[in-house]
């Protein structure tokens, strides 16, 4: 199982135009892949607990899958665990 | 010792002066006073006296007043100035050289003076003279009676001496007896002592206890709608499973399940709660990376077929490797009814000679990168089928003549069933499996058809394939000698078999000879008829998926040809150039199919349009050399997935050209298309027999 993940997450770093993956954990603390900047982690922590609180609000049955923040530069994608925050950074146009 | 008298304003007359006999002039002040005194005391008895002796004497020296200076009233003031003392003493001061008059005159007149005799016993003096007298130390009355003795001790004399003894020897007694008592009680203000008593004090020790502090955590949390509907549904959760609990008698499964629950729970480190999300991450870098391919498969329509009318093109869309499957070439293809995105691509090779492992590998179109599931099999696949309602049931055919099941839902990479030698597997490659509904007895089951002629059904019953065999394909009328004068039957290789849309026991088989059977599952023996289809291996045979009656076969010999079942000869035949790997029908159309061959094309029919010729043959893939082997449509979006010998999987968009429906009635919905559709068909396969009027 373990190696699956591990083969996926790796497939993914080396995906074309991905600059940078993050695993957060709960805290806030990061398990860090590859990163050029931590910044990312705390920042996007709050905003995904922010935006994850508002699709349950609006409907407690419902849950967040994931969230995009399409920039000029790049793209942000967070997908959001019951424990654990996966972002990946990606520079789609490439 | 000098008094001091209260002054006072005395009015008196100067005229009674008579009784200034006592009182000398030096001392007017009290001498008045006195006198008053004097007088009121003695006033009755002294003034008789006088009153009898009066006789008004007149002193010589006295004063002749008038009668007006007589009355004139003096004042006389009482004061407690000392009349004697002088008013205006003068000092010589040194400092200023010259005598002053002091300020204040000392008014202090002293009358009598009279010098003590008491010592005080706990003097110096007192206790020589105890001493000196041989007498214990007493109090201070004894004392003073002693003291007195010896400043009189000359005046005594013997009578002072006996009234001493005797005093003495009283005293003694009076002493001893006042000894007692004085050592009891003493208590006068001159000798006052102290007399404190304490009473034990217990020594003060400090205890103290210290519990631990309870245990302090901060708490905080916030509540939210959705926090309150999780909680209910925990709670719910528990409920439904004590209620399972209540219910569940054996004990051991208790046990059981919460060993599972254990293991999943040592299982899940850290890096595989990731992995749900890990994978929704990769489609969206993915998406990311093919976005312009998702928008074509979502939007593109190619505008140029309108001016193309009879004419329609392939959009190339994701296209599906597997590193590990290059060498493999793709021997099946199905779409998921369920998930329609997801794609099962069965792996082996078409080659005699080189027979290896294979693979069963699932695709979505979510993730062209990577394939969603990964079975490697020992032997090549040769075809594989969907469940139609279970969409994690595969039923697989391989080469060496063995049948699997997989469940997708299982995280093993085997196989939930498999036929063995025992069980009665195929002895040849296994060409075909079909899913059936299920049995009476709510079994799974499915079919498959060999080259070893035999069709036969599995049934997963509990753990195990039960095998039946439907039908053996005989060759009609050939029959060899067997050893010993036996006729054995020659066995026909069937390649392919399709069951009927509607009518459940009908099925078409094909074989290697190029014959197609078309046979019920009712009727192991005989086949009910037989079309004499092909000149070399039927490779695939379809029915279609409205008109009841219709149904396509291919073959290695470059046709394609379309059949009506009541007809022996074909509707339609095509001859595409090139060995045919595989055709299918549309599901949106009954005139619509599309083929593959070797060559590396894909062409598409369309009757309606046109009933000779492919309205699209496009070449699909780059390298020439690639052959494609399968073909198959998705039952909901507009595209098509191709499988090669080189173990990719092109997924193309066909244009609208090619999808068109039916535009004559308008006003008919969908539902009703299917009559339209066999209305069309109908049409075209009228017109070859007999010219009719269409049914516009």
């Amino acid at each position: 199982m373990s190696a699956e993940v591990e083969e996926t997450l790796k497939r993914i770093q080396t995906h074309k135009g991905v600059i940078g993956t993050i695993v957060v954990n709960a805290e806030g603390n990061t398990t860090l892949i590859t990163s050029t900047k931590v910044d990312y982690a705390g920042l996007l922590h709050q905003l995904t607990m922010k935006a994850r609180s508002t699709v349950r609000d609006l409907d407690p049955q419902n849950d967040l899958t994931f969230l995009r923040i399409r920039s000029k530069k790049h793209e942000i994608m967070v997908a959001p665990d019951k424990e654990y925050l996966l972002i990946v950074i990606q520079n789609p146009s490439e | 010792m000098p008094v001091v008298h209260k002054t006072g304003t005395v009015k008196s007359k100067q005229g009674s002066n008579t009784q200034s006999q006592k009182a000398p002039a030096a001392k007017p002040a009290k001498a008045a006073s006195k006198k008053k005194d004097e007088e009121d005391g003695t006033e009755m008895g002294e003034g008789d006296e006088w009153m009898q002796g009066k006789t008004l004497i007149k002193p010589l020296d006295q004063l002749d007043l008038t009668e007006a200076e007589l009355k004139e009233e003096f004042t006389r003031i009482l004061t407690a100035n000392n009349p004697h003392a002088p008013q205006n003493i003068v000092r010589y001061s040194f400092k200023e050289r010259s005598y002053k008059p002091i300020s204040s005159v000392d008014q202090l007149a002293v009358h009598f003076v009279l010098e003590g005799n008491l010592l005080h016993q706990d003097s110096d003096e007192a206790r020589r003279q105890r001493a000196k007298q041989g007498l214990p130390e007493e109090k201070a009355t004894v004392e003073t009676a002693v003291a007195e003795k010896p400043e009189t001790p000359a005046a005594g004399g013997e009578d002072a001496g006996d009234v001493e003894e005797g005093g003495g020897e009283e005293r003694a007694d009076s002493v001893e007896s006042k000894a007692g008592k004085k050592e009891q009680k003493i208590t006068n203000q001159f000798n006052f002592s102290e007399r404190a008593s304490q009473t034990l004090n217990n020594p003060l020790r400090e205890r103290g206890c210290q519990t631990e502090p309870p245990p302090r955590a901060n708490f905080s949390a916030t509540a939210n709608q959705w926090e309150i509907y999780d909680v209910y549904l925990e709670v719910l959760q528990k409920q439904e499973k004590n209620k399972e609990k209540a219910k569940a008698v054996p004990k051991k499964d208790d046990d059981k399940g919460k060993k599972k629950m254990m293991l999943v729970e040592t299982q899940s480190d850290d890096i595989t709660k990731v992995a749900k999300v890990a994978k929704i991450i990769e489609r969206m870098v993915n998406q990311n990376t093919f976005d312009d391919i998702a928008q074509d498969f979502k939007y593109f329509e190619d505008a140029s077929d309108e001016y193309r009318e009879q004419e329609g093109t392939l959009l190339p869309l994701w296209k599906f490797q597997y590193d590990k499957a290059k060498r493999l070439s793709v021997t099946a293809l199905c779409w998921n009814e369920s998930y329609k995105d997801l794609f099962a691509v069965g792996l082996g090779s078409y080659d005699f000679t080189k027979q290896g492992r294979g693979m069963l590998v699932f695709y979505s179109l979510k993730n062209s990168t990577f394939p969603e599931y990964i079975y490697p099999t020992t032997s090549g696949i040769l075809c594989l089928d969907i469940h139609k309602h279970l969409p994690y049931l595969v039923a697989v055919g391989f080469y060496d003549g063995c049948v699997a099941v997989y469940n997708l839902k299982e995280e093993t990479l085997q196989p939930i069933y498999k036929s063995t030698a025992k069980s009665g597997k195929h002895t040849d490659p296994v060409w075909q499996v079909k899913w059936q509904k299920d049995d009476m007895d709510n079994n799974h089951n499915f079919f498959s058809v060999s080259s070893d002629g035999r069709v036969v059904s599995w049934t997963l019953v509990k753990n195990e394939l039960v095998f039946t065999d439907i039908i053996k394909l005989s060759l009609a009328g050939a029959v060899s000698e067997g050893p010993e004068g036996v006729q054995l039957p020659i066995m026909a290789c069937g390649t392919s078999f399709d069951f009927h849309k509607q009518i459940d026991y009908l099925f078409l088989v094909g074989t290697e000879e190029g014959k197609i059977h078309k046979c019920s599952k009712a009727y192991s023996s005989q086949f009910l008829e037989t079309y004499n289809a092909h000149n070399m291996a039927v490779d695939a045979v379809k029915w279609n998926h409205f008109h009841t009656k219709v149904f396509i076969s291919c073959s290695s010999d470059w046709t394609v040809k379309i059949w009506d079942h009541t007809i022996k000869t074909p509707m339609f035949t095509f001859d595409l150039n090139a060995s045919v790997g595989d055709v299918a029908w549309s599901p949106y159309s009954s005139t619509v199919f599309a083929a593959v061959t070797t060559d590396g094309k894909v062409h598409t029919f369309d009757l309606s349009i046109n009933k000779y010729e492919a309205i699209c043959q496009q070449p699909v893939v780059a390298k020439k050399k690639t052959k494609l082997t399968h073909i198959e449509f998705n039952p909901v979006y507009p595209i098509i997935i191709v499988g090669d010998d080189r173990g990719y999987v092109t997924s193309l968009k066909l244009s609208p050209n090619l999808r068109k429906k039916p535009k004559e009635k308008k006003g008919q919905e969908l539902p009703k298309g299917p009559e339209v559709e066999i209305a069309k068909m109908e049409k075209l396969l009228s017109l070859l027999r007999e010219p009719e009027n269409s049914n516009a």
